[in-house]
């Protein structure tokens, strides 16, 4: 079995009388890309913000590499590789890809000045390993040009120099067209293939179906299905399931217009 | 079966191994599209020298102008440049007219008191390090807006002085002998020697802003303090760092003032304000923060400094000199914004 990278273990987080999370299991292993899907106000950004320490689980546990980590905060979170890559305002636009690779951690030698030769090498190798190759810019470009799928890459090839082992994807192709779209799930896939594991969160259901390996369907604070992608047979299937635990009863005539709409389709 | 997303990347597979290029092969292109700001702020100089030149040649030609201009043009460089990380940075400083009088202030006591000169542009340094860490601790753990709070300052440390000095100035005449007068303030073959030293000035800056961890963390809290914030960058100390590099740039300043004249006045560094100012947009930095160049506020700060001059000197009378301040400024921010695009 491959290496578990992090387990939760009946996360429950509470706002005074309100649960955000009630009883959450979720594990995540080395090479893995697990889908979390969620409606809004399932506890999908409450869950982010345990994993990366920002918020403390109100009571369960948290594994690292099967290991309980007691006194989990963001810097046992970033010690345990795990690095958030948030959609918006995660990159400085108006400076170059090489610059945001290493902000925070510029690569310097004698007195702070930066090896700057160093640096273009290190993102190269960085933006090469996640497929992110163009002949239209260099690691000199500027963030600004680039589209919103180049600029996850950037984020990711950040999170990968930063040794994130888990790097959680919030939100990666919301705001993305087709292509965009595309060029986010190639970079997953390079990702996953050297060996890292990625969390996947997102609230369209196709585009979680095509990059997952695993599905976890979280409902109002809880996990409401795991599944792998060998027992899901299609995005429709997830959905309609999502739509039962949504509204147990069914709406009445909901059914019948999802229905209609795939077949439109 | 997994549906085929890759193929805009896929195209590309067979050249990922290959080395980055820039867009442009040619390396005088790229040299072109990464300093247009500062070769756009030089045009506009070489425009507006040229306009001088034909208006009347006989003073533009002649070297006592030029000499004039490198004795009073150091100063002004020693704080339009620190002023460009300030600006880059995301914030302001109104009240380094104030730390020039402070510090050359400190100069002067120590040297009326018969210490080395030396000992004075020591103090002097140390003076507007501390005062520049006031003013940025004041801004930025007080949480206070930077344009209001410096101005505040301003007023502060300026009514300080005079209250304590009482308007009176102070005669240094002690230090035309000095070796720091000679190393600092003399002339080499003519040329006023304070400006190799703000040359060599600018250029250190320059390097610390492009090449240095400073400079790189200074651009990146201009741009996304939040991302900053998120990589570890300790955003509020960057942001006081800049205000003590104003400091010590203005120290410099204001000792360099009155090594000019062997008078210190407790007006010291007051007329700075606007042109020093004028001279960081004028050369191309921007104001939104997280981008600058420190070159083109140099060019900058030598085309506000010709401005005045060449008023005069072509025939026009001084009343001429607000108008073509303000028009050059006008000019050069139109330039700019047609030349710099804003990412978001």
């Amino acid at each position: 079995m491959a290496e578990r990278i992090i387990e939760l273990r009946d996360i429950t987080k509470s706002y005074g009388q309100v649960y955000a999370l009630g009883g959450v299991n979720l594990s995540v292993d080395r090479g893995e890309v697990v889908g979390l899907i969620g409606d809004n106000g399932a506890g999908k950004s409450t869950l982010i913000k345990i994993l990366s320490g920002v918020v403390r689980p109100t009571s369960g546990d948290i594994l690292v590499r099967d290991k309980q980590v007691n006194g989990w905060s963001a810097a046992r979170s970033r010690d345990a590789g795990i690095e958030t890559v948030f959609q918006d305002r995660a990159l400085a636009v108006q400076q170059t890809i090489v610059r945001n690779i290493f902000m925070g951690r510029e690569l310097t030698g004698f007195m702070g000045w930066l090896k700057v030769n160093k640096e273009i090498e290190e993102a190269s190798r960085l933006m090469r390993e996640i497929g992110f190759t163009s002949k239209v810019f260099t690691p000199h470009s500027i963030v600004g040009q680039l589209s919103g799928g180049e600029r996850q890459g950037v984020a990711i090839a950040r999170a990968i120099y930063k040794q994130a082992e888990l790097i959680i994807l919030d939100e990666p192709t919301t705001a993305l067209s087709l292509t965009e779209t595309a060029k986010v799930f190639h970079f997953v896939r390079q990702v996953r293939a050297s060996g890292r594991s990625i969390l996947f969160i997102g609230h369209n259901i196709h585009h979680v179906f095509d990059i997952a390996d695993r599905f976890v369907v979280l409902d109002r604070g809880k996990v409401a299905l795991t599944a792998d992608r060998s027992a899901v047979k299609s995005a429709e299937e997830l959905i309609n399931f999502m739509e039962d635990v949504a509204h147990p009863g069914g709406l009445p005539g909901l059914r019948e217009a999802g229905e209609a709409e795939q077949q439109a389709r | 079966m997994e549906p085929d997303l890759e193929s805009p990347l896929r195209a590309h597979a067979g050249s990922a191994r290959q080395e980055w290029k820039h867009p442009s092969d040619h390396w005088l292109r790229g040299f072109v599209l990464d300093n247009r700001a500062s070769l756009g702020t030089l045009a506009v100089f070489i425009v507006m020298m040229a306009v001088f030149l034909v208006a009347n040649p006989t003073v533009f030609t002649t070297w006592y102008l030029y000499s004039s201009v490198l004795t009073t043009l150091p100063v002004a460089l020693f704080v339009v440049v620190p002023l460009v990380f300030v600006v880059t940075c995301g914030e302001i400083d109104l009240s380094f007219p104030a730390t020039m009088g402070f510090a050359s202030w400190v100069f002067a006591l120590v040297v009326q008191a018969g210490y080395d000169p030396f000992l004075g542009i020591a103090a002097a340094l140390v003076t507007g390090m501390l005062l520049g860490f006031l003013v940025g601790s004041l801004v930025v753990y007080g949480g206070l807006s930077s344009l209001i709070a410096t101005l505040g300052m301003n007023f502060l440390l300026r009514g300080l002085i005079q209250i304590i000095n009482e308007g009176k100035s102070m005669s240094l005449t002690s230090l035309s002998g000095s070796w720091a007068y000679r190393i600092f303030s003399s002339q080499i073959l003519g040329v006023p020697v304070q400006i190799f030293w703000a040359i060599a000035f600018v250029v250190l800056s320059a390097m610390l802003y492009n090449r240095h961890r400073f400079g790189a963390q200074v651009r990146v809290v201009g741009d996304n303090p939040d991302s900053a914030q998120q990589m570890g960058i300790d955003v509020k100390r960057v942001r006081v760092k800049v205000f003590v590099f104003v400091g010590i740039g203005a120290a410099i300043a204001g000792t360099f003032s009155v090594m000019i004249n062997f008078t210190w006045w407790p007006t010291a560094g007051d007329g700075y304000l606007l042109p020093v100012l004028a001279s960081v947009f004028v050369g191309g930095t921007p104001t939104w923060g997280g981008i600058g160049t420190v070159v083109g506020g140099a060019i900058g700060a030598v085309t506000v400094s010709f401005i005045q001059t060449g008023v005069v000197a072509a025939g026009l009378s001084g009343f001429y000199v607000q108008f073509f301040n303000g028009l050059i400024i006008i000019l050069s921010l139109l330039g700019h914004k047609w030349n710099q695009a804003r990412y978001r």
